[in-house]
């Protein structure tokens, strides 16, 4: 075993009890844009611990079998979000998801689904990023506050309306898992939603009826049609389909309602 | 760039025969097909006279038009998103005249059929 893991590996394996561990297959998407035509698969055999990650098998993989291969990843504890990929087909942070789970089988690692290639397994996430721009993800306030007003507070109840939907860590998880992303990118898709969600249901933000806009759009909520795999794959307990789901009930009295209230004090 | 959808119309109709068909729906199976025909609601029950008296008044048609018109719309809404998550993407605005056209024909014809009654 030590002889596989070459010898730039040896110092390390020494005191991590070589003999236990095990081998697994790690196939990996691959695609170089300067020499490759189209994407292929390549596969490593991979030696692993009961707690190596899969993000650990492809950093193996870099370290030591094929330098070139390209994947996002950075604080390896499910904070960043910048580590998702699509693990044996299901979008997954690389980092919480281990290769023990997927022995004596394979694991097959994509890039995340519904996202152009750039390289290997990294995507292009403007077209996400154009969109939470666009919902202004940040607190509008009512009126502007001076640090004499002190901290502004809220109650538990008011935090408990969007506390949930403030755990995003904008992984793109839910955008891979999302078929109605995967069909129509216009979608504004589930990690803006539950965001914009989180910014109106605040009680310290004053920016709602803007962001109506974007609600009430075909391709705001009303391009969902709740299926809920975007909720069952966040990695923070988000549930996207319950923001998007709320916002149809206020899409809907907002569309309604319009026709009953003065112009400038709808909400 | 953002234009508002007509959605919540659809919707309001889809939620409303949902409640019907998830709530009211199963019950009235069981009265009508279940309960009644086994006896479990006693004599005459169910008898022409009794359910023409229910349906002749205003409150039975009511209810029939309301009962049978929403659920049209809320499995033709469902229908008409299903055929996307199918990928069925072209001519969206084709089907919606066609699922939409179908609810809203049912709907003629039920208050046609059910106002005719009695």
């Amino acid at each position: 075993m030590l002889a596989a893991l070459g010898p730039n590996h040896r110092h390390r394996q020494d005191h991590t009890m070589t003999e236990r561990l095990k081998e697994i297959n790690i196939e990996v998407f691959r695609y170089l844009p300067e020499h490759d035509d189209e994407p292929h698969f390549e596969t490593y055999k991979v030696p692993f611990a009961d707690n190596t990650s899969v993000l650990e098998g492809l950093q193996y993989i870099k370290d030591h079998l094929d330098g070139s291969l390209a994947f996002r990843w950075s604080c390896r504890m499910a904070i960043c979000g910048s580590c998702g990929k699509m693990v044996n087909g299901a979008p997954q942070l690389s980092c919480r998801t281990f290769l023990r789970d997927y022995y004596p089988g394979k694991v097959r690692i994509e890039p995340l689904d519904h996202f152009p290639v750039e390289r290997d397994l990294i995507v292009d996430q403007s077209d996400f990023l154009r969109k939470l721009e666009g919902i202004k993800p940040y607190l509008h306030s009512v009126k502007p506050r001076a640090i004499a007003d002190g901290p502004h507070h809220q109650t538990p109840a008011e935090l408990a309306e969007y506390e949930q939907f403030s755990q995003c860590i904008n992984c793109l998880l839910c955008y891979a898992a999302c078929p109605q992303y995967g069909l129509d990118n216009e979608f504004t898709g589930p990690g803006v939603l539950a965001l914009l969600h989180r910014y109106n249901a605040d009680s310290r933000d004053a920016a709602k009826a803007e962001r109506m806009q974007v609600v009430n759009a075909e391709q705001g909520v009303w391009g969902c049609t709740l299926v809920g795999y975007c909720s069952e794959v966040c990695p923070k307990g988000v549930d996207p389909a319950l923001a998007v789901n709320r916002n149809k009930i206020c899409s809907t009295k907002d569309y309604f309602l319009r026709f009953l209230t003065p112009r400038g004090t709808r909400v | 760039m953002h234009k508002r959808s007509n959605e919540p119309v659809f919707w309001s109709l889809f939620g409303a025969g949902g409640v019907v068909a998830a709530l009211l729906m199963p019950a009235l199976v069981f009265v009508t097909g279940i309960a009644g025909p086994l006896g479990l609601l006693g004599d005459g029950a169910l008898s022409y006279e009794r359910v023409l008296g229910f349906v002749g008044s205003v409150f039975g048609k009511l209810f029939l038009i309301l009962v049978i018109s929403l659920t049209f719309w809320h499995a033709c809404h469902r229908i008409y998103h299903s055929s996307h998550d199918l990928g069925i993407r072209v001519r969206r605005g084709r089907l919606a005249l066609l699922f939409y056209g179908f609810a809203a024909f049912g709907t003629v014809l039920t208050v046609i059929v059910v106002a005719g009654i009695g």
